[in-house]
């Protein structure tokens, strides 16, 4: 067990920059979820905390030690692989114990270990089985225990559940989170799920294009997101972006259509400033045309079974809504759009950066049932 | 794409079988006549049936060529070339694969142009090689007047000088060096996913326990398949061996004593030919090569099924 601090660290892969300057710190015993699109540096970064890639400027320290020359085995890291890796001509078993084995653990307790960690990532009457005779399910499990029996500092999982069915995902993400709460390694997890990094992190690191977005526990990054791209990239459905222009006399903003949506507080904003107005669609309900905040035309109603997802279309600009009702409506329809106020979010439109209006979300005006919809 | 037509199932079977008759019938004859008396194999028209002689030719030929010793002899080449081959073609191919240094195609590029060099394009600077295995290192310090140098100053006369001619050495290690060898094991490594070494990187596996634990047992059917080429390959040495072992009574190789049963003006001197003898020995001489393809057979099929990925 050891916090890891990543000072600086920029990777360069001959003449494209890959990552620049991206600090983090991430606590002893913390499970930390790096999220991001493909092409994000998120793998990167995890590999260059193994070892696998080398540093080329900055350090990380594991436990207070720099470990930017050590090899991925004197890091104290174990690492479990998007496809699992495998040693397909060895039995479970012989997977599971060979970090033992290269260790030098005598045969006797290198058994017994196998066994109890096999057994207890419910692997025991598995162990004389090669690979390829498991099931996907069955070879995350294995890939698992090979990363649990050297009692690593530090966990690191590269998309480990992108292979599998949607089922056994949710099952291996509770699985990884109860073994993570037994075992209370350090833990950095890799995916481009938000899903499973909502699920399964105390705190996590939103990526793009090489540096961090955001760092914050799911609850503050889905509230507060910092940037247009965090808000876009967090929740499902994506947030609705509106662009629009600050008026501070009238402290809120107007839409390109004349519309003014009114901010909550509203001090000190910048007049006549460009800016872009987030609604999440489970914040907005669906209401007779002319009572909501504006009227837009319905394009397609989606249903998800607990919730249906309304794409409308405002000035030509799509807009989703999440709604519990069954609405009878065609598309075609027009409808009203009603949001609180303390229910939007502000950006720069310039800088894409997140504008403080003085009051947050409130917590209260969520409703539970459209979220579980929404996930 | 598979045809189901009854013309082209008819076609293809024809070409089969006229390819094994081509195939079998130089065989049968052999066979025919190492069983016949030296009136009868001398006879015209050809002998098609075999007769009763087959186990006197066989002795006679064995006692005749002293096949003994040279059956030992080849063994131990051949085996000697297919565990260098197989050592020397692995390592070089992990070496290009999993490391990245300066030049490594440039390496590997050079390796795979001797591909087209055999043995026998370049017989006479390997055999100038054998005939002094220190050679080339006795030309660079003369090139760079070392040689000169240590001359005048210790009044020693530089002369290195290791002779492999007449010895297993001698035989084995020229035919060691492979291209294709380390073709097919690079094309193999090359197969090997980038995760499983970062696996084994990560599980504290250094390169050579990685080639020992993962790679090498991971390239058995090919370990398996090279060998069996390259034995069949090394047994069937003929130019090589004629031209370094003059000492044929302890190192001959039965491929060049099996020549010297065909009977010709010089062996013969006039008399009647011996050709029930040079295909009795014909047939014992193959038998090995026949025998490991027929064992390795076996476990390449036992590889194709036993599917570990």
């Amino acid at each position: 067990m050891a916090e890891i601090n990543i000072r600086a660290v920029t990777k360069t892969f001959g003449k494209t920059t890959i990552m620049e300057g991206v600090t983090l710190d991430i606590r002893n015993g913390e499970f930390v979820v790096i999220l991001g699109p493909s092409g994000c540096g998120k793998s990167t970064l995890l590999r260059l905390i193994a070892g696998l890639e080398e540093i080329t400027a900055g350090e990380i320290a594991i436990g207070g030690e720099v470990v930017n020359r050590l090899e991925p085995r004197e890091r104290g890291c174990a690492m479990v692989f998007q496809n699992y890796a495998l040693y397909p001509h060895m039995t479970v078993a012989e997977n599971i114990g060979y970090a033992l084995k290269v260790a030098g653990v005598p045969r006797a307790e290198r058994t017994a270990r196998v066994a109890e960690t096999a057994k207890s990532v419910g692997l025991g009457d598995l162990l004389d089985r090669k690979p390829g005779q498991l099931s996907g399910g069955q070879r995350q499990r294995v890939a698992m225990a090979r990363a649990i029996i050297r009692s690593p500092r530090v966990f690191l999982f590269d998309e480990p559940l992108s292979n599998l069915d949607a089922k056994l995902r949710v099952q291996m993400r509770h699985e990884i989170r109860r073994i993570h709460n037994q075992i209370k390694a350090t833990s950095v997890f890799v995916t481009h799920d938000q899903h499973e990094g909502m699920t399964l992190a105390d705190r996590l690191v939103v990526m793009n294009r090489g540096s961090i977005e955001q760092v914050g526990t799911p609850s503050e990054i889905y509230d507060r997101p910092a940037s247009t791209y965090v808000a876009g990239f967090i929740g499902s459905p994506a947030m609705n972006l509106l662009p629009g222009q600050l008026v501070a006399a009238r402290r809120g903003v107007m839409l390109e259509d004349g519309t003014l949506l009114p901010l909550p507080g509203g001090e000190g904003l910048r007049d006549g400033l460009m800016v872009q107005v987030g609604i999440r669609p489970e914040h907005a309900r669906m209401v007779s045309p002319g009572r909501g905040r504006f009227d837009a035309r319905i394009d397609m109603i989606e249903e998800l079974g607990a919730a249906r997802l309304c794409n409308l279309v405002f000035e030509d600009i799509p807009f989703s809504l999440l709604t519990d009702a069954r609405p009878a409506l065609a598309p075609g329809a027009v409808v009203g759009v009603g949001f609180g106020p303390g229910q939007t979010h502000l950006f720069d439109a310039g800088t894409g950066a997140r504008i403080e209006t003085g009051a947050g979300v409130s917590q209260t005006d969520r409703n539970p049932a459209r979220l579980r919809g929404a996930v | 794409m598979i045809e189901r037509t009854p013309v082209l199932n008819l076609a293809t079977h024809a070409i089969l079988v006229f390819g094994l008759v081509l195939i079998l019938v130089p065989i049968w004859l052999a066979f025919v006549a190492a069983t016949l008396t030296l009136q009868e194999v001398n006879s015209a028209p050809v002998e098609v049936w075999p007769g009763d002689q087959l186990l006197v030719n066989l002795r006679e030929a064995w006692a005749q060529s002293a096949f003994g010793q040279k059956f030992v002899n080849t063994l131990i080449v051949a085996t000697g070339v297919v565990l260098g081959k197989i050592t020397l073609a692995c390592i070089t191919a992990f070496a290009l694969v999993f490391f990245n240094f300066r030049g490594r195609m440039v390496i590997f590029w050079m390796i795979f142009i001797t591909l087209m060099l055999p043995l026998e394009v370049r017989i006479v600077p390997t055999y100038a090689v054998a005939a002094n295995a220190l050679m080339p290192f006795q030309a660079i310090l003369d090139a760079t007047g070392l040689s000169w140098l240590i001359t005048t100053l210790s009044g020693i006369e530089v002369a290195l000088e290791w002779n492999l001619l007449n010895s297993y050495t001698g035989l084995i290690l020229p035919l060691v060096a492979t291209a294709t060898g380390t073709f097919l094991y690079r094309q193999f490594f090359l197969t090997i996913p980038d995760e499983l070494v970062e696996a084994a990187r990560m599980d504290g596996a250094g390169p050579l326990r990685f080639l020992w634990d993962v790679l090498i047992p991971l390239s058995k059917t090919n370990i398996a398949a090279l060998a069996t080429i390259m034995f069949v390959y090394a047994w069937n040495q003929y130019l090589w061996p004629l031209l370094v072992i003059t000492d044929r009574a302890n190192y001959g190789m039965v491929v060049v004593q099996l020549s010297d049963l065909v009977p010709d003006q010089l062996t013969t001197g006039g008399g009647t030919p011996t050709w029930q003898l040079a295909m009795a020995a014909t047939l014992v001489v193959m038998l090995p090569p026949i025998l490991i393809v027929i064992l390795m057979q076996r476990w390449f099929v036992r590889g194709l099924i036993n599917t570990d990925k």
